[in-house]
Protein backbone atom coordinates (compact mmCIF):
# COMPACT_ATOMS: atom_id res chain seq x y z
CA UNK A 1 0.00 0.00 0.00
CA UNK A 2 1.26 3.43 -0.92
CA UNK A 3 2.66 5.27 2.10
CA UNK A 4 3.93 8.27 0.18
CA UNK A 5 7.45 6.98 -0.45
CA UNK A 6 7.92 7.90 -4.11
CA UNK A 7 11.24 6.79 -5.49
CA UNK A 8 14.97 6.36 -4.96
CA UNK A 9 16.44 9.82 -4.48
CA UNK A 10 20.12 9.45 -3.68
CA UNK A 11 22.93 7.23 -2.59
CA UNK A 12 26.06 8.34 -0.72
CA UNK A 13 29.10 6.25 -1.55
CA UNK A 14 32.51 6.20 0.09
CA UNK A 15 35.50 6.31 -2.24
CA UNK A 16 39.21 5.98 -1.49
CA UNK A 17 40.38 8.70 -3.90
CA UNK A 18 38.03 11.47 -5.01
CA UNK A 19 40.03 12.37 -8.11
CA UNK A 20 39.94 8.82 -9.44
CA UNK A 21 36.30 8.46 -8.43
CA UNK A 22 35.29 11.53 -10.43
CA UNK A 23 37.23 10.29 -13.45
CA UNK A 24 35.03 7.18 -13.18
CA UNK A 25 31.62 8.60 -12.29
CA UNK A 26 31.82 11.74 -14.46
CA UNK A 27 34.03 10.86 -17.43
CA UNK A 28 33.08 7.17 -17.77
CA UNK A 29 29.58 6.81 -16.33
CA UNK A 30 28.58 10.24 -17.60
CA UNK A 31 27.17 11.73 -14.40
CA UNK A 32 27.27 15.50 -14.08
CA UNK A 33 28.98 17.30 -11.22
CA UNK A 34 26.42 19.59 -9.60
CA UNK A 35 27.98 20.75 -6.33
CA UNK A 36 30.64 20.25 -3.65
CA UNK A 37 30.42 20.92 0.07
CA UNK A 38 32.78 21.93 2.85
CA UNK A 39 33.17 18.29 3.88
CA UNK A 40 34.67 17.64 0.46
CA UNK A 41 31.68 15.66 -0.74
CA UNK A 42 30.88 15.85 -4.45
CA UNK A 43 27.28 15.85 -5.71
CA UNK A 44 26.43 14.23 -9.03
CA UNK A 45 23.35 13.51 -11.09
CA UNK A 46 22.34 11.73 -14.28
CA UNK A 47 20.99 14.03 -16.93
CA UNK A 48 17.27 13.06 -16.91
CA UNK A 49 16.90 13.49 -13.16
CA UNK A 50 14.90 16.53 -12.15
CA UNK A 51 16.41 17.09 -8.69
CA UNK A 52 19.84 18.54 -8.10
CA UNK A 53 21.74 15.34 -7.23
CA UNK A 54 21.39 11.61 -6.85
CA UNK A 55 24.92 10.39 -6.13
CA UNK A 56 27.06 11.85 -3.37
CA UNK A 57 30.69 10.77 -3.15
CA UNK A 58 32.61 11.02 0.12
CA UNK A 59 36.31 10.30 0.44
CA UNK A 60 37.03 7.79 3.21
CA UNK A 61 39.45 5.03 4.20
CA UNK A 62 36.92 2.30 3.39
CA UNK A 63 34.63 2.08 0.34
CA UNK A 64 30.94 1.15 0.55
CA UNK A 65 27.57 2.81 0.97
CA UNK A 66 26.84 5.36 3.70
CA UNK A 67 23.10 5.47 3.02
CA UNK A 68 20.41 5.38 0.37
CA UNK A 69 17.64 8.01 0.38
CA UNK A 70 14.05 7.82 -0.85
CA UNK A 71 11.98 10.85 -1.77
CA UNK A 72 8.61 11.17 -0.06
CA UNK A 73 5.66 12.92 -1.69
CA UNK A 74 4.93 15.50 1.03
CA UNK A 75 5.66 16.59 4.60
CA UNK A 76 2.47 15.07 6.04
CA UNK A 77 3.44 11.67 4.64
CA UNK A 78 6.96 12.04 6.02
CA UNK A 79 5.60 12.81 9.49
CA UNK A 80 3.30 9.78 9.30
CA UNK A 81 6.21 7.61 8.17
CA UNK A 82 8.28 8.85 11.13
CA UNK A 83 5.50 7.81 13.49
CA UNK A 84 5.06 4.48 11.73
CA UNK A 85 8.79 3.71 11.82
CA UNK A 86 8.93 4.44 15.54
CA UNK A 87 5.78 2.45 16.25
CA UNK A 88 7.37 -0.42 14.37
CA UNK A 89 10.34 -0.23 16.75
CA UNK A 90 12.75 1.38 14.33
CA UNK A 91 14.98 4.06 15.83
CA UNK A 92 15.09 7.21 13.73
CA UNK A 93 17.66 9.96 13.51
CA UNK A 94 16.86 13.50 12.39
CA UNK A 95 19.29 14.93 9.88
CA UNK A 96 18.74 18.68 9.58
CA UNK A 97 18.03 20.50 6.33
CA UNK A 98 21.21 21.61 4.62
CA UNK A 99 23.38 18.75 5.93
CA UNK A 100 23.36 17.74 2.29
CA UNK A 101 23.46 20.88 0.16
CA UNK A 102 20.10 21.83 -1.36
CA UNK A 103 18.28 19.04 0.50
CA UNK A 104 15.61 19.38 3.16
CA UNK A 105 15.47 17.52 6.44
CA UNK A 106 16.03 13.80 6.31
CA UNK A 107 14.75 11.02 8.54
CA UNK A 108 17.40 8.32 8.84
CA UNK A 109 16.92 4.77 10.06
CA UNK A 110 18.73 1.46 9.97
CA UNK A 111 17.03 -1.53 8.40
CA UNK A 112 17.42 -4.98 10.03
CA UNK A 113 19.80 -5.82 7.15
CA UNK A 114 22.20 -3.29 8.65
CA UNK A 115 21.88 -0.66 5.92
CA UNK A 116 21.08 2.98 6.58
CA UNK A 117 18.21 4.58 4.69
CA UNK A 118 16.74 8.05 4.65
CA UNK A 119 13.42 9.63 3.78
CA UNK A 120 13.14 13.24 2.67
CA UNK A 121 10.67 15.51 0.90
CA UNK A 122 12.59 18.50 -0.39
CA UNK A 123 15.50 18.76 -2.75
CA UNK A 124 16.24 21.60 -5.12
CA UNK A 125 14.46 21.03 -8.43
CA UNK A 126 16.97 21.90 -11.12
CA UNK A 127 15.17 20.12 -13.97
CA UNK A 128 16.67 17.77 -16.51
CA UNK A 129 20.24 18.70 -17.27
CA UNK A 130 21.12 20.23 -20.60
CA UNK A 131 17.65 20.42 -22.14
CA UNK A 132 15.06 23.18 -22.01
CA UNK A 133 12.02 22.80 -19.79
CA UNK A 134 9.71 23.68 -22.70
CA UNK A 135 10.12 21.90 -26.02
CA UNK A 136 13.00 19.80 -24.69
CA UNK A 137 15.34 18.21 -27.22
CA UNK A 138 15.81 14.42 -27.09
CA UNK A 139 19.08 14.60 -25.19
CA UNK A 140 21.90 17.01 -24.47
CA UNK A 141 24.73 16.78 -26.98
CA UNK A 142 27.59 17.19 -24.52
CA UNK A 143 27.08 14.11 -22.33
CA UNK A 144 30.15 12.07 -21.46
CA UNK A 145 30.98 8.37 -21.53
CA UNK A 146 28.06 6.02 -20.97
CA UNK A 147 25.68 8.99 -20.63
CA UNK A 148 23.78 7.31 -17.76
CA UNK A 149 20.08 8.18 -17.91
CA UNK A 150 19.23 7.91 -14.21
CA UNK A 151 20.30 6.41 -10.90
CA UNK A 152 17.94 3.45 -10.74
CA UNK A 153 18.42 1.21 -7.70
CA UNK A 154 20.88 -0.39 -5.26
CA UNK A 155 21.40 -4.07 -4.49
CA UNK A 156 22.43 -4.63 -0.90
CA UNK A 157 23.70 -7.70 0.96
CA UNK A 158 22.83 -8.38 4.59
CA UNK A 159 20.97 -10.69 6.93
CA UNK A 160 17.49 -10.51 8.50
CA UNK A 161 15.83 -10.51 5.09
CA UNK A 162 12.37 -11.29 6.44
CA UNK A 163 12.41 -8.46 8.98
CA UNK A 164 13.72 -6.11 6.30
CA UNK A 165 10.94 -7.26 3.97
CA UNK A 166 8.33 -6.53 6.60
CA UNK A 167 9.74 -3.08 7.29
CA UNK A 168 9.85 -2.14 3.62
CA UNK A 169 6.44 -3.53 2.71
CA UNK A 170 4.37 -2.82 5.82
CA UNK A 171 5.86 0.48 6.93
CA UNK A 172 7.32 2.03 3.79
CA UNK A 173 4.83 0.75 1.22
CA UNK A 174 7.14 -1.17 -1.10
CA UNK A 175 5.86 -4.35 -2.78
CA UNK A 176 7.68 -7.57 -3.63
CA UNK A 177 8.35 -7.62 -7.37
CA UNK A 178 10.72 -10.57 -7.70
CA UNK A 179 12.25 -13.13 -5.33
CA UNK A 180 14.52 -16.15 -5.03
CA UNK A 181 13.41 -18.88 -2.65
CA UNK A 182 15.19 -22.02 -1.50
CA UNK A 183 13.76 -25.54 -1.19
CA UNK A 184 12.33 -24.68 2.24
CA UNK A 185 10.55 -21.62 0.89
CA UNK A 186 12.95 -19.24 2.60
CA UNK A 187 13.49 -16.07 0.63
CA UNK A 188 17.15 -15.54 -0.27
CA UNK A 189 16.67 -12.51 -2.49
CA UNK A 190 13.96 -9.86 -2.55
CA UNK A 191 13.48 -7.21 -5.18
CA UNK A 192 11.28 -4.44 -3.80
CA UNK A 193 9.58 -1.73 -5.80
CA UNK A 194 7.57 1.46 -5.36
CA UNK A 195 6.72 1.76 -9.01
CA UNK A 196 6.22 -0.27 -12.17
CA UNK A 197 9.98 -0.94 -12.13
CA UNK A 198 11.31 -4.43 -11.30
CA UNK A 199 13.21 -3.00 -8.35
CA UNK A 200 13.86 0.26 -6.56
CA UNK A 201 15.97 -1.54 -3.95
CA UNK A 202 16.95 -5.20 -3.63
CA UNK A 203 18.40 -7.36 -0.89
CA UNK A 204 20.28 -10.66 -0.98
CA UNK A 205 20.83 -12.85 2.07
CA UNK A 206 24.37 -12.58 3.42
CA UNK A 207 25.76 -13.35 6.87
CA UNK A 208 27.41 -9.96 7.32
CA UNK A 209 25.17 -6.93 7.77
CA UNK A 210 25.25 -3.72 5.81
CA UNK A 211 27.23 -4.72 2.74
CA UNK A 212 27.01 -2.92 -0.59
CA UNK A 213 26.75 -4.91 -3.81
CA UNK A 214 26.07 -2.29 -6.46
CA UNK A 215 24.50 0.98 -7.48
CA UNK A 216 22.73 0.73 -10.81
CA UNK A 217 22.16 3.24 -13.57
CA UNK A 218 19.64 2.99 -16.39
CA UNK A 219 20.49 3.10 -20.09
CA UNK A 220 17.94 3.11 -22.88
CA UNK A 221 18.99 0.24 -25.09
CA UNK A 222 21.02 -2.94 -25.39
CA UNK A 223 23.21 -1.05 -27.86
CA UNK A 224 23.96 1.44 -25.08
CA UNK A 225 24.98 -1.44 -22.79
CA UNK A 226 27.32 -2.74 -25.50
CA UNK A 227 28.77 0.74 -25.93
CA UNK A 228 29.26 0.91 -22.15
CA UNK A 229 31.21 -2.35 -22.39
CA UNK A 230 33.38 -0.79 -25.11
CA UNK A 231 34.10 2.18 -22.86
CA UNK A 232 34.96 -0.16 -19.96
CA UNK A 233 37.61 -1.76 -22.17
CA UNK A 234 38.87 1.54 -23.59
CA UNK A 235 39.44 2.89 -20.08
CA UNK A 236 40.83 -0.41 -18.70
CA UNK A 237 38.13 -0.29 -16.05
CA UNK A 238 37.82 -3.33 -13.78
CA UNK A 239 34.95 -5.47 -15.12
CA UNK A 240 32.87 -7.98 -13.20
CA UNK A 241 30.64 -9.63 -15.80
CA UNK A 242 28.69 -8.89 -18.96
CA UNK A 243 27.27 -7.72 -21.19
CA UNK A 244 24.61 -10.33 -20.49
CA UNK A 245 21.00 -10.71 -19.40
CA UNK A 246 19.62 -11.41 -15.95
CA UNK A 247 16.94 -14.03 -15.36
CA UNK A 248 15.73 -11.98 -12.41
CA UNK A 249 14.15 -8.80 -13.85
CA UNK A 250 15.31 -9.89 -17.36
CA UNK A 251 17.40 -6.72 -17.53
CA UNK A 252 20.26 -6.49 -20.04
CA UNK A 253 23.29 -5.61 -18.04
CA UNK A 254 26.98 -5.13 -17.44
CA UNK A 255 28.79 -4.91 -14.10
CA UNK A 256 32.05 -3.15 -13.38
CA UNK A 257 33.89 -1.57 -10.47
CA UNK A 258 34.72 1.99 -9.56
CA UNK A 259 38.39 2.67 -8.66
CA UNK A 260 37.62 2.01 -4.97
CA UNK A 261 36.01 -1.37 -5.61
CA UNK A 262 32.37 -0.31 -5.36
CA UNK A 263 30.41 -2.22 -7.98
CA UNK A 264 28.33 -0.36 -10.56
CA UNK A 265 25.77 -1.68 -13.03
CA UNK A 266 24.39 -0.13 -16.17
CA UNK A 267 21.39 -1.88 -17.65
CA UNK A 268 18.52 -1.55 -20.10
CA UNK A 269 15.05 -3.05 -20.33
CA UNK A 270 13.65 -5.26 -17.62
CA UNK A 271 10.28 -6.42 -16.40
CA UNK A 272 7.43 -4.12 -15.36
CA UNK A 273 4.65 -4.59 -12.81
CA UNK A 274 1.20 -3.30 -12.01
CA UNK A 275 -0.59 -3.88 -8.70
CA UNK A 276 -2.40 -6.96 -10.04
CA UNK A 277 0.90 -8.70 -10.87
CA UNK A 278 2.09 -11.53 -8.66
CA UNK A 279 5.74 -11.58 -7.59
CA UNK A 280 8.08 -13.33 -10.01
CA UNK A 281 9.78 -16.29 -8.34
CA UNK A 282 13.09 -17.96 -9.13
CA UNK A 283 14.30 -21.09 -7.35
CA UNK A 284 17.63 -21.08 -5.54
CA UNK A 285 18.62 -24.31 -7.29
CA UNK A 286 18.50 -22.35 -10.54
CA UNK A 287 20.35 -19.34 -9.14
CA UNK A 288 22.94 -19.42 -11.91
CA UNK A 289 20.28 -18.88 -14.55
CA UNK A 290 18.39 -16.44 -12.34
CA UNK A 291 21.40 -14.17 -12.13
CA UNK A 292 23.17 -14.81 -15.45
CA UNK A 293 20.55 -15.99 -17.90
CA UNK A 294 22.99 -16.98 -20.66
CA UNK A 295 25.93 -18.56 -18.81
CA UNK A 296 23.50 -20.22 -16.33
CA UNK A 297 26.50 -20.47 -14.00
CA UNK A 298 27.29 -18.18 -11.12
CA UNK A 299 30.38 -16.08 -11.22
CA UNK A 300 31.55 -16.49 -7.62
CA UNK A 301 32.85 -12.95 -7.63
CA UNK A 302 29.31 -11.66 -8.06
CA UNK A 303 28.31 -13.24 -4.76
CA UNK A 304 31.42 -12.59 -2.72
CA UNK A 305 32.91 -9.26 -3.76
CA UNK A 306 31.26 -6.56 -1.67
CA UNK A 307 32.20 -3.25 -0.12
CA UNK B 1 64.97 0.36 -18.07
CA UNK B 2 61.49 0.76 -19.53
CA UNK B 3 61.39 -2.89 -20.53
CA UNK B 4 62.53 -4.14 -17.15
CA UNK B 5 60.13 -6.37 -15.29
CA UNK B 6 60.08 -7.89 -11.86
CA UNK B 7 59.61 -11.50 -10.87
CA UNK B 8 56.74 -12.20 -8.47
CA UNK B 9 56.70 -15.52 -6.67
CA UNK B 10 53.64 -16.76 -4.83
CA UNK B 11 54.53 -19.32 -2.17
CA UNK B 12 51.40 -21.45 -1.76
CA UNK B 13 50.92 -22.20 -5.45
CA UNK B 14 54.60 -22.12 -6.26
CA UNK B 15 53.72 -20.02 -9.32
CA UNK B 16 55.75 -17.09 -10.48
CA UNK B 17 55.07 -14.41 -13.05
CA UNK B 18 56.58 -11.18 -14.27
CA UNK B 19 55.25 -7.72 -13.49
CA UNK B 20 55.99 -4.53 -15.40
CA UNK B 21 56.94 -1.33 -13.58
CA UNK B 22 53.72 0.52 -12.74
CA UNK B 23 51.61 -2.62 -13.11
CA UNK B 24 49.88 -4.10 -10.09
CA UNK B 25 50.76 -7.62 -9.00
CA UNK B 26 47.14 -8.71 -9.51
CA UNK B 27 46.88 -7.29 -13.05
CA UNK B 28 50.20 -8.90 -13.96
CA UNK B 29 48.95 -12.27 -12.71
CA UNK B 30 45.72 -11.92 -14.67
CA UNK B 31 47.55 -10.82 -17.82
CA UNK B 32 49.57 -14.05 -17.73
CA UNK B 33 46.53 -16.24 -17.25
CA UNK B 34 47.41 -17.32 -13.74
CA UNK B 35 45.04 -17.89 -10.86
CA UNK B 36 47.13 -18.04 -7.71
CA UNK B 37 45.31 -15.01 -6.25
CA UNK B 38 41.54 -14.51 -6.28
CA UNK B 39 40.42 -11.51 -8.34
CA UNK B 40 37.72 -9.24 -6.96
CA UNK B 41 37.18 -5.53 -7.48
CA UNK B 42 40.80 -4.68 -8.45
CA UNK B 43 40.30 -1.38 -6.62
CA UNK B 44 41.55 -1.99 -3.08
CA UNK B 45 38.02 -2.29 -1.77
CA UNK B 46 36.83 -5.88 -1.43
CA UNK B 47 39.86 -7.53 0.20
CA UNK B 48 39.78 -10.71 -1.86
CA UNK B 49 43.36 -10.49 -3.16
CA UNK B 50 44.94 -10.03 0.29
CA UNK B 51 48.57 -11.07 0.44
CA UNK B 52 51.57 -10.82 2.69
CA UNK B 53 54.70 -9.54 1.01
CA UNK B 54 57.56 -11.59 2.46
CA UNK B 55 60.39 -9.86 0.63
CA UNK B 56 61.01 -7.07 -1.84
CA UNK B 57 60.24 -3.39 -2.27
CA UNK B 58 56.99 -2.04 -3.60
CA UNK B 59 54.75 1.00 -3.75
CA UNK B 60 51.29 0.77 -2.17
CA UNK B 61 48.11 2.19 -3.66
CA UNK B 62 45.07 3.01 -1.52
CA UNK B 63 43.37 0.09 0.22
CA UNK B 64 40.29 -0.21 2.38
CA UNK B 65 41.18 0.11 6.07
CA UNK B 66 38.60 -2.62 6.70
CA UNK B 67 40.95 -5.14 5.10
CA UNK B 68 44.38 -3.59 5.69
CA UNK B 69 44.74 -1.66 8.92
CA UNK B 70 47.65 0.69 9.47
CA UNK B 71 49.09 -1.68 12.10
CA UNK B 72 49.35 -4.56 9.65
CA UNK B 73 51.22 -2.56 7.00
CA UNK B 74 54.53 -3.23 8.77
CA UNK B 75 53.84 -6.96 8.52
CA UNK B 76 53.68 -6.57 4.74
CA UNK B 77 49.94 -7.15 4.51
CA UNK B 78 48.46 -5.64 1.36
CA UNK B 79 45.93 -6.12 -1.41
CA UNK B 80 47.71 -7.40 -4.52
CA UNK B 81 45.67 -5.08 -6.76
CA UNK B 82 47.39 -2.15 -5.01
CA UNK B 83 50.91 -3.55 -4.86
CA UNK B 84 53.24 -2.02 -7.46
CA UNK B 85 56.66 -3.74 -7.37
CA UNK B 86 59.94 -1.85 -7.24
CA UNK B 87 61.95 -5.10 -7.09
CA UNK B 88 61.32 -8.83 -7.31
CA UNK B 89 58.74 -9.86 -4.70
CA UNK B 90 57.92 -12.99 -2.74
CA UNK B 91 54.28 -13.03 -1.66
CA UNK B 92 51.84 -15.40 -0.03
CA UNK B 93 48.11 -15.42 -0.73
CA UNK B 94 46.02 -15.05 2.42
CA UNK B 95 42.67 -15.88 0.81
CA UNK B 96 41.99 -19.25 -0.73
CA UNK B 97 39.98 -19.48 -3.92
CA UNK B 98 36.42 -19.47 -2.66
CA UNK B 99 37.11 -22.56 -0.57
CA UNK B 100 34.31 -21.81 1.90
CA UNK B 101 31.63 -20.78 -0.54
CA UNK B 102 29.11 -20.64 -2.04
CA UNK B 103 26.65 -19.90 0.74
CA UNK B 104 28.77 -17.46 2.78
CA UNK B 105 27.43 -19.05 5.97
CA UNK B 106 30.80 -19.39 7.57
CA UNK B 107 31.74 -15.71 7.29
Amino acid sequence: MNKGVMRPGHVQLRVLDMGKALEHYVELLGLIEMDRDDQGRVYLKAWTEVDKFSVVLREADEPGMDFMGFKVVDEASLQQLERDLQAYGCAIEQVPAGELNSCGRRVRFQAPSGHHFELYVDKEYTGKWGVDEVNPEAWPRDLKGMAAVRFDHCLLYGDELQATYELFTEVLGFYLAEQVIDADGTRLAQFLSLSTKAHDVAFIQHAEKGKFHHASFFLETWEDVLRAADLISMTDTSIDIGPTRHGLTHGKTIYFFDPSGNRNEVFSGGDYNYPDHKPVTWLAKDLGKAIFYHDRVLNERFLTVLT
Amino acid sequence: MSNASYEIQEIISGQSFSCLPGQSVLRAMEAQGMHCLPVGCRGGGCGLCKVQVLSGDYRRGRMSCKHISSETVVQGLALACQVFPLSDLTIVSLRQLYEDKPDNKNH
